[in-house]
């Protein structure tokens, strides 16, 4: 019985993890996606275009929450489209922190 | 003075090497017109016009293609143009350099013949597209930062004038939209400002600008009437457009398409639409309609609506073919793995092709008896009869945007 509940939670722990960062393959995707379609506005090395610059000091003093709600409900007014019927919570505030660290932009 | 053939002298004077003496004359002759012939094939590989050209964005490796329409196949790489995760290309009139526009503000020439850089200059921070005047001598490039239009000597690429978009004290707009127009004038849209602009550069030092205000909202891009006549420019804040007539701007900018939209709830837009003036197909233009899955059909005589065609996803390029038979669509993400070809006379999808995920531009061939498609996830670019609307032919580029052919040279706002 003890082993069972050990055997629930253990898998309940592991899809928690796993709804929590994107497998391997979906990173690569989300990187993707960051790089080509967030890039349209934003530019491949998100230097900035349409949309603003993306980079670690343009985002610097933006709090994690407000950048992964921008991300998921857009800013009405502007051209930043909601992200939310696009991508998980889990997915979105993993590409937010690759921005805060610098990491996935476009480099040649 | 020495003699300029010594090898003559001893020959002549031992007549019994004569035989040997003309084997090894016939020999050189012989290697003499080798040589010849060789070079009046390289004369002739050289020697080319440049009127089926085309050049193929590879946009992530700042390097463009050089192919050819004629058989389809890739001439050349330039490699060295920086960021053009979006770019654009103007042609000179002699259709033999290639004005190529950068996101990072590079603004690079390009020798078609030569596969060759011949100047490259960084004119801003941060641009989008570009122009060429009516004749042929200045290259203008719209920026986003420092917001404004730089205008280049289409020769050197030497500075020539500077137009900020400045419509508040300090403060600056993204310009779209920039087209040549006839009367060696400029035309662009100021996205932050609300306004469009024209420059008259006969001076082309002083340009005089023309301003009109309260155009709509957030213009995200412009285009000319194949004509030259009308300047059009998409709103992206508000459902419509701003038709502005160039045979009488004293006239003013006018709205229509007024509530496109009316009543539905628009759908996010997760990529800028383009206006081009392929979009103009005879007395009709057929235009992206911005938060909804359709292309609106215009009548260009009253600029009123027509008809409103449901399509696949949020359009990006509404083109016609050459002839005006058919408008091509393709799409934003997540819905760019699709083409849909409309007839113009029923104003029906007649087909939807799936190229494949990322498809990103599309380009007639003049006469438009093919259309070629970049494929960006799939490094491809497609060629398609538009007859039998079946791919003929497949060209590996890597991760291609923009295809833009050499006829362009010859078309106003293009």
């Amino acid at each position: 019985m003890r082993r069972l509940a050990l055997g629930i939670l253990l898998s309940l722990a592991s899809a928690a993890l796993l709804a929590g960062v994107p497998d391997r393959q979906r990173q690569t995707e989300l990187i993707d996606i960051l790089q080509q379609d967030c890039g349209s506005c934003h530019g491949m090395t998100l230097k900035g275009g349409l949309g603003p610059s993306l980079l670690p000091d343009q985002l610097r003093g933006k709090p994690r929450d407000f950048l992964i709600a921008t991300i998921r409900e857009g800013r009405p007014g502007t051209a930043m489209p909601p992200w939310g019927p696009i991508l998980k919570e889990s997915e979105i505030a993993w590409l937010v922190d690759q921005l805060l660290a610098g990491k996935g932009a476009y480099r040649q | 003075m020495t003699d300029p053939n010594p090898a003559a002298a001893p020959a002549s004077a031992c007549p019994v090497n004569r035989l040997g003496e003309w084997r090894t004359v016939a020999l050189v002759a012989l290697f003499v017109l080798g040589m010849l012939s060789s070079l009046v094939v390289h004369a002739a590989q050289a020697l080319r016009g440049t009127g089926d050209l085309a050049v193929i964005i590879e946009r992530a490796d700042g390097a463009v293609r050089i192919v050819e329409t004629t058989h389809n196949s890739v001439l050349g790489r330039v490699e060295g143009l920086g960021d053009l995760s979006h770019a654009s290309v103007v042609y000179s009139r002699d259709e033999r350099y290639a004005y190529v526009f950068g996101r990072d503000g590079g603004l690079t020439k390009i020798d078609l013949l030569e596969q060759r850089i011949v100047r490259r200059i960084i004119q801003s921070g941060n641009s989008i597209g570009g122009a060429i005047s009516q004749d042929g001598r200045l290259i203008a490039v719209s920026n986003y930062t420092p917001g404004g239009v730089r205008v280049f000597d289409a020769e050197t690429l030497d500075p020539v004038a500077d137009i900020p978009a400045e419509y508040a004290p300090g403060r600056r707009s993204k310009v779209v939209g920039l087209v040549d127009a006839p009367g060696q004038r400029f035309v662009f849209s100021l996205w932050d400002a609300n306004q469009i602009w024209i420059a008259d550069m006969h001076d082309p030092k002083h340009p005089r600008i023309t301003k009109f205000r309260d155009i709509g909202k957030n213009p995200y891009d412009g285009m000319i009437t194949p004509d030259g006549h009308y300047y059009l420019a998409g709103l992206f804040g508000e459902d419509g457009m701003a038709l502005l007539d160039l045979w009488h701007p004293e006239q003013g900018v006018r709205r229509v398409l007024e509530h496109y939209g009316r009543g539905d709830q628009k759908l996010p837009v997760y990529k800028m639409p383009h206006l081009e003036g392929w979009t103009v197909a005879g007395t009709r233009a057929f235009v992206p309609a911005v938060g909804h899955h359709e292309v609106l059909v215009i009548d260009t005589q009253d600029w009123k609506q027509v008809a409103s065609i449901p399509v696949y996803g949020q359009p990006v390029f509404v083109m016609a073919r050459p002839d005006a038979r058919q408008v091509w669509v393709n799409f934003a993400f997540p819905n760019n793995e699709a083409v849909q070809v409309i007839d113009t006379e029923t104003l029906k999808v007649i087909e939807t092709l799936k190229p494949g995920k990322g498809v990103l531009h599309m380009e007639f061939e003049p006469r438009g008896e093919e259309v070629w498609i970049s494929v960006r996830d799939r490094s491809l670019v497609q060629v398609y009869d538009t007859g039998t609307l079946k791919m003929k032919r497949m060209i590996t580029v890597h991760k291609p945007s923009g295809i833009f052919m050499s006829a362009r040279a010859h078309r106003i706002g293009l």
